[in-house]
């Protein structure tokens, strides 16, 4: 095969349900574009995996030595610690991702006209999609190793569903920058990321990161139970501490639906802006 | 029908309310170099983004390659090299890793690029340079990466848009140089600029483009035969004893008067000025020149083309 058979192959059958040439499987093009550009970037990598372990140390020993314990999902009593690391897993998870879906890709599509030097090949929008918001994905699951190695030498992981944890941190990584994605391709100018900070500073705060849900009025509880960190935080509450049930497979179904939507919106998006 | 690379009948694009493409015809065919010369906001840039395949036609017939670009638009980008008009090489990434990783947006094999990323910072000169990253490079070096980048898939055709605007001189004659290789090479380009002498020194045929349609098609020197003089008379009068435009018309087959000064279209730019003269004309300079495709331009629109 000559190396122009190979560009113009076809793509995978399902992509065939997508608009005409808006996909040639070959998003994996991007993550190899992200991996090279970062060899440059890597303090900032490293920042965002030491954010979540600087919490665990101030609010985990710090107010955890005030706290005691907290009963966990099942009711049993955990360490303070315990109880906010999963939540903090889960914000990680969720700051990553979004910084790189919002931030980095708006950057690219308004001042290096990156997506467009990108469509000039058969590359097309859900190439690009996928391939950013995979980037945001492994950013986001780097993170989630790190800190769940942590957790693993602080002893804060007491079950073996602990294991799934990770793939449920790329899953919630995914939807994340699937969204942050989406809502950047309807941004006008950086003074529009007061937003992002503004969706994501009370979702870290609020949405039972630090503090069980009971404590609020019910009318409140149910605003924050609409809120996807709290599934997130959920997920990785049950999976750590081994207190797996049902409902769980619903938090799974939440950031489907979300990742979803967030991939079909992002792609359609872009189509929209740069193939005008 | 035909052996055309690209082929458009009545090919139009709206913005909104706004037509900037209003039923053009063109056929370009293998091998040669073709040209779009027109001012800004002639609809060069959208002519050109349509071929592209990166900007759907609102209606007319294209035909690109051979094939569609509604349908078949991954596999018409796969045999283009475009040239934008403005630069969008990634700021992220090396010389050498622009020309690698784009390349790779082409689904070609990682050593199949490396060596052809090679060859190509040698063409555009900038082997020097290619470890450095992308901000600090010249405009006409970043053009050259540019254009070596648009090279990385050995296109069947090759798109540039205004590929000198902004360049100095001496970068733009590097550049003419380069393009001038790829023709001898036999790669069919298409070029939109504005400046007359770039459409002059590069393109085998050309359409004169303004307001969104085509008011012109020809070779360089046809276009001038058939709508300029062989020579131009240009004068420059001091305000005070500017003769009217009817006693230089006795002179000239054709005169132009702009606000600066009055061209005086002839076939021989001598005999006009010594007549002149005898009729007691008196400019404060007087130049005989060739006719450009800037006076066919201002004969077929009124207008200059870069004012
Ligand atoms: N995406 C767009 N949306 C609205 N108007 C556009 C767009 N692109 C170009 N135009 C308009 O179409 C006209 C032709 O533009 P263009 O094709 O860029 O001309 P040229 O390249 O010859 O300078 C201009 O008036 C321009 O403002
Ligand atoms: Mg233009």
């Amino acid at each position: 095969m000559t190396a122009l058979d190979t560009a113009t192959r076809a793509a995978p059958g399902w992509a065939r349900l997508l608009p005409g040439g808006s996909y040639a499987g070959r998003s994996r093009m991007l993550l190899l574009r992200s991996a090279t550009a970062s060899r440059r970037t890597w303090p900032a990598i490293v920042s965002g995996f030491a954010e979540p372990v600087f919490y665990l140390l101030a609010m985990g020993s710090g107010l955890g030595s005030l706290v005691g314990t907290l009963p966990g999902p099942d009711g049993r009593p955990i360490s303070y610690a315990a109880w906010i690391a999963p939540g903090l897993l889960a914000a990680s998870a969720m700051n990553g991702a979004v910084f790189d879906a919002t931030f980095n890709v708006f950057f690219k599509l308004k001042y290096n006209r990156l997506y467009d030097a990108m469509l000039a090949t058969p590359l097309g929008p859900v190439d690009i999609a996928l391939g950013e918001i995979g980037w945001a994905l492994l950013r986001g699951g780097l993170y989630a190793t790190g800190f769940l190695s942590v957790m693993a030498v602080a002893g804060l992981l007491t079950s073996p569903w602990a294991l799934l944890a990770l793939p449920a941190a790329l899953l919630v990584a995914f939807a994340f920058a699937a969204i942050g994605m989406a809502a950047t391709s309807f941004m006008r100018s950086w003074q529009d990321f007061d937003l992002v900070t503004l969706a994501v500073l009370p979702m870290f705060l609020f949405a039972t990161t630090f503090y069980p849900l009971g404590v609020y009025p019910r009318p409140l509880q149910i605003l924050v139970e609409c809120l996807p960190l709290f599934h997130a935080v959920e997920l990785m509450r049950g999976l750590t501490t081994g207190a797996v049930h049902l409902g769980l497979l619903g938090h799974l179904a939440y950031f489907l639906v979300m990742a979803a939507v967030g991939v079909v919106v992002a792609a359609r998006r872009l189509e929209a802006l740069l193939l005008r | 029908m035909g052996d055309g690379l690209v082929q458009a009948r009545d090919l139009r694009k709206r913005f909104g309310t706004f037509e900037a493409v209003r039923g053009i015809d063109v056929d370009v065919a293998q091998g040669e170099v073709f040209g779009f010369l027109g001012p800004n906001g002639a609809g060069k840039s959208s002519t050109m983004r349509m071929i592209a395949c990166v900007s759907p036609r609102t209606s007319g017939s294209l035909q690109v390659l051979g094939m569609d670009p509604d349908r078949d638009g991954p596999r018409i980008r796969a045999r283009l090299g475009v040239v934008p008009q403005l630069d969008n090489l990634d700021t992220e990434l090396s010389v050498r890793e622009n020309l690698e990783i784009y390349g790779r947006y082409f689904g070609l094999p990682r050593r199949h690029v490396r060596a052809k990323a090679a060859e190509l910072l040698e063409f555009a000169r900038l082997t020097e340079r290619a470890e450095d990253r992308v901000e600090p490079l010249s405009g006409g070096m970043k053009r050259r990466l540019t254009i070596a980048r648009s090279l990385v898939n050995d296109p069947d055709l090759l798109l540039l848009d205004e590929p000198t605007t902004g360049l100095d001189p001496q970068a733009r004659h590097l550049l003419w140089e380069r393009l001038y290789q790829l023709k001898r090479e036999g790669v069919t380009q298409i070029i939109t600029t504005h400046y007359m002498d770039e459409a002059e020194q590069l393109c085998d045929r050309l359409v004169v483009m303004d307001g969104g349609v085509i008011v012109a098609e020809g070779s360089p020197a046809e276009l001038i035969e058939r709508w300029s003089t062989r020579e131009v008379l240009e004068l420059r009068f001091a305000p005070e004893d500017r003769p009217a435009a009817a006693d230089l018309e006795r002179h000239a087959e054709r005169v132009e008067v702009l606000p600066d000064r009055a061209l005086l279209y002839t076939a021989d730019g001598e005999r006009s000025q010594a007549a002149l003269h005898a009729a007691g004309l008196r400019p404060l300079s007087a130049l005989v020149r060739r006719s450009t495709l800037e006076d066919v331009f201002l004969r077929l629109t009124g207008r200059t083309l870069v004012d």
